[in-house]
């Protein structure tokens, strides 16, 4: 007997049975769309972090410095642009200023940089222009606002053209940043950028706090970090305790690493609810063997071999878990769109996880429905006959 | 007569009960030729299920041999007893032993299903082996929307589904009333006009009088009475 004759016994068994059928198919649907649901939320904010972290800048390395005994100078800082790897550099001064406009005054965060801020953070203008170089050299009383700080003190006006005061002193607002929202706990939107020599008299020091360097591709990241290093330990000699490079890519690798274990475990929890569907499904097939003994036996009688019965109950289980396990792909899809928009969490699917749970839901019919099956094939027709 | 079609010599069966060896089947020997309709005849607990066992290759032989078509039974596997049962052997049960949720013909294509006729030529037969017992416009209906006797009829139609070289029916008119029994018997009795070998096991004298040929079984003992009737027929 072909195995497409199998199927349709086996189909039409079910069919038979419509509501044992549909509670065991439960079983695999709550596994499968468990972990579909729970596996594209991890991978979602996998996704949303990693994102985020790339807002920062692309290919970033940031110098960081602690303590007084170190001050880094633009003239030094500007000799890491001569390095091989690093396409751009950008000096940060920053501190806190006070902004006043009429009668609105408030707090915010100043960032004295040059123009290469622009592209190695990321930071593009929405309206106006940003920093140029000339605006530094001529110590341009100029200032470009975050979306945040342009609503607070402009409303609804375009704040292109107008002018703000500064710790007393008058800034025209050249342009508005393209809003960047909340990444890891700060407001990049509620910001001042201002040309690096403004700032570090705005902030009284010409120290400068930080430095971002863009290296040229992604995958010299490693090397340009240890070239910075190299050249900031012959400039600043015995002073290595005083600062640290960080690069972006670790980081991400980091968090990245972090979200992998989060989906694995994920994913492991809810492939647990898998094994039980499967269990579930040996229970009912074993109940559907002894219940169906005598229809077993006539079977055999007339001449169904071992075989035959065998991939009967096997079918009936694979199909049982392998439909259960579509609609479960079906019912995590649905769910996970739900969770998503009910609870504002990003979701992402991913075909081979689906695919993946899939699989495992046909795995896990065969092998609860091996044991079952077999028994039913080794059934004597002569006891099976007498069964009552 | 042909050449016998069953050859069974010296057959022993024997079953463990309580410690106690029982003897249900005690150098039985017998041959049944084509064509024939015997009854073997035998109260209960006489090992006349043991022997139909035997006969139908449900069962295998401890010792003895048991030549069905010329093949020796006792020498087959299972899967080999599954095909001849399928191709040689059609039963017809006392309780009819239809699957409750297949209709008429879906049954009667069953023993075609697993010897692997194709789905047209399965139907065509099947359809054509339910006209033979006057069923043809019930074939869509399930086992439950037919009388006793209407089931029986499936059953034997299932039987000779097949077109095998002996049909053994145990006790075919066991569960039906006497009325149908009777038809029953006249379906049997023309089946082995047109040239099946029956073989008939029953408990009932009267039935067991309607085949050519009877043999008595009692105690795993054979004894055959070339028609000639015993004379304590009461105890049947």
């Amino acid at each position: 007997m072909g195995i497409l004759q199998s199927f349709k016994i086996a189909l039409k068994s079910l069919k038979g049975n419509k509501l044992r059928s549909a509670l065991t198919m439960l079983g695999m649907i709550i596994g499968v769309s468990s972990v579909i649901v729970l596996v594209s939320i991890a991978q979602g904010s996998a996704k949303n972090v990693t994102s985020q972290i790339n807002q920062l800048g692309t290919n970033l390395l940031t110098i960081n410095t602690f303590g007084t005994d170190l001050s880094l100078t633009e003239d030094k800082i500007s000799k890491l642009s001569e390095l091989s790897g690093v396409k751009a550099v950008s000096p940060v001064v920053s501190g806190r200023v006070n902004v006043k406009k009429d009668r609105t005054t408030a707090q915010v965060t100043l960032t004295g940089t040059n123009a290469a801020y622009s592209s190695v953070r990321d930071t593009k203008v929405s309206a106006g222009r940003f920093i140029t170089d000339l605006d530094i050299e001529y110590r341009q009383k100029i200032a470009v606002i975050g979306t945040e700080t342009a609503s607070t003190f402009f409303g609804a006006q375009n704040p292109v053209g107008q002018y703000i005061q500064i710790e007393g002193t008058s800034y025209k607002v050249v342009g508005v940043l393209v809003s960047k929202g909340s990444s890891l706990g700060q407001s990049g939107d509620n910001v001042i950028i201002a040309p690096l020599s403004t700032a570090q008299r705005l902030v009284g020091s010409t120290t400068i706090n930080q430095v971002y360097l863009q290296g040229k591709s992604e995958d010299q990241m490693d090397s340009v970090k240890s070239e910075v290093e190299m050249k900031l330990a012959s400039l600043y000699p015995n002073k290595s305790d005083s600062y640290s490079v960080t690069n972006q890519q670790d980081i991400m690798d980091t968090m990245s690493s972090v979200s992998d274990t989060m989906t694995m475990m994920l994913g492991g929890i809810a492939s647990i609810s898998l094994l039980v569907g499967g269990i579930g499904i040996m229970n009912i097939m074993l109940v559907s063997v002894s219940e169906r003994t005598r229809e077993i036996g006539i079977r055999k009688a007339i001449g169904a071999k071992r075989r035959d019965v065998l991939l009967q109950f096997l079918i009936e289980a694979v199909v049982l878990s392998g439909v259960g396990g579509i609609i479960g792909i079906f019912a995590g899809l649905g769910l996970g769109k739900i969770i998503s928009s009910l609870l504002s969490l990003a979701v992402s699917f991913s075909s081979s996880v689906m695919l993946l749970s899939f699989l495992f839901s046909l795995v896990v019919g065969v092998v609860f429905g091996v044991f079952p099956a077999n028994k039913a094939s080794k059934l004597n027709p002569i006891q099976a006959l007498r069964y009552e | 007569m042909g050449k016998p079609v069953i050859q069974i010599t010296n057959l022993m069966k024997t079953y463990k009960l309580g410690g106690e060896t029982l003897h249900a089947l005690n150098n039985v020997s017998i041959e049944i030729e084509k064509g024939e309709f015997l009854a073997i005849i035998g109260p209960s607990g006489s090992g006349k299920s043991t022997l139909m066992n035997m006969i139908g290759c449900l069962d295998r032989p401890e010792s003895g041999k048991y030549l069905l078509d010329g093949k020796d039974i006792g020498r087959m596997n299972d899967n080999q007893l599954a095909t001849i049962r399928n191709q040689k052997i059609g039963f017809i049960f006392q309780n009819f032993n239809l699957l409750a949720k297949l209709s008429a013909i879906e049954n009667v294509e069953l023993p075609m299903l697993y010897s692997g006729v194709s789905a047209k030529e399965r139907r065509e037969r099947a359809l054509e082996g339910l006209s033979k017992v006057g069923l043809k416009e019930r074939s869509g209906h399930l086992p439950s929307q037919l009388s006793g006797g209407q089931q029986q009829r499936v059953a034997i139609a299932r039987a000779l589904a097949g077109n095998p070289a002996i049909l053994l029916a145990d006790e075919p008119t066991g569960a039906l009333d006497s009325k149908t029994s009777k038809e029953i018997l006249q379906m049997m009795k023309q089946l082995n006009e047109l040239g099946h070998t029956i073989i008939l096991i029953t408990h009932d004298l009267e039935i067991a009088k309607q085949a050519k040929r009877m043999v008595t079984i009692q105690d795993g003992q054979l004894q055959e009475n070339r028609g000639v009737l015993i004379g304590h027929s009461t105890i049947f």
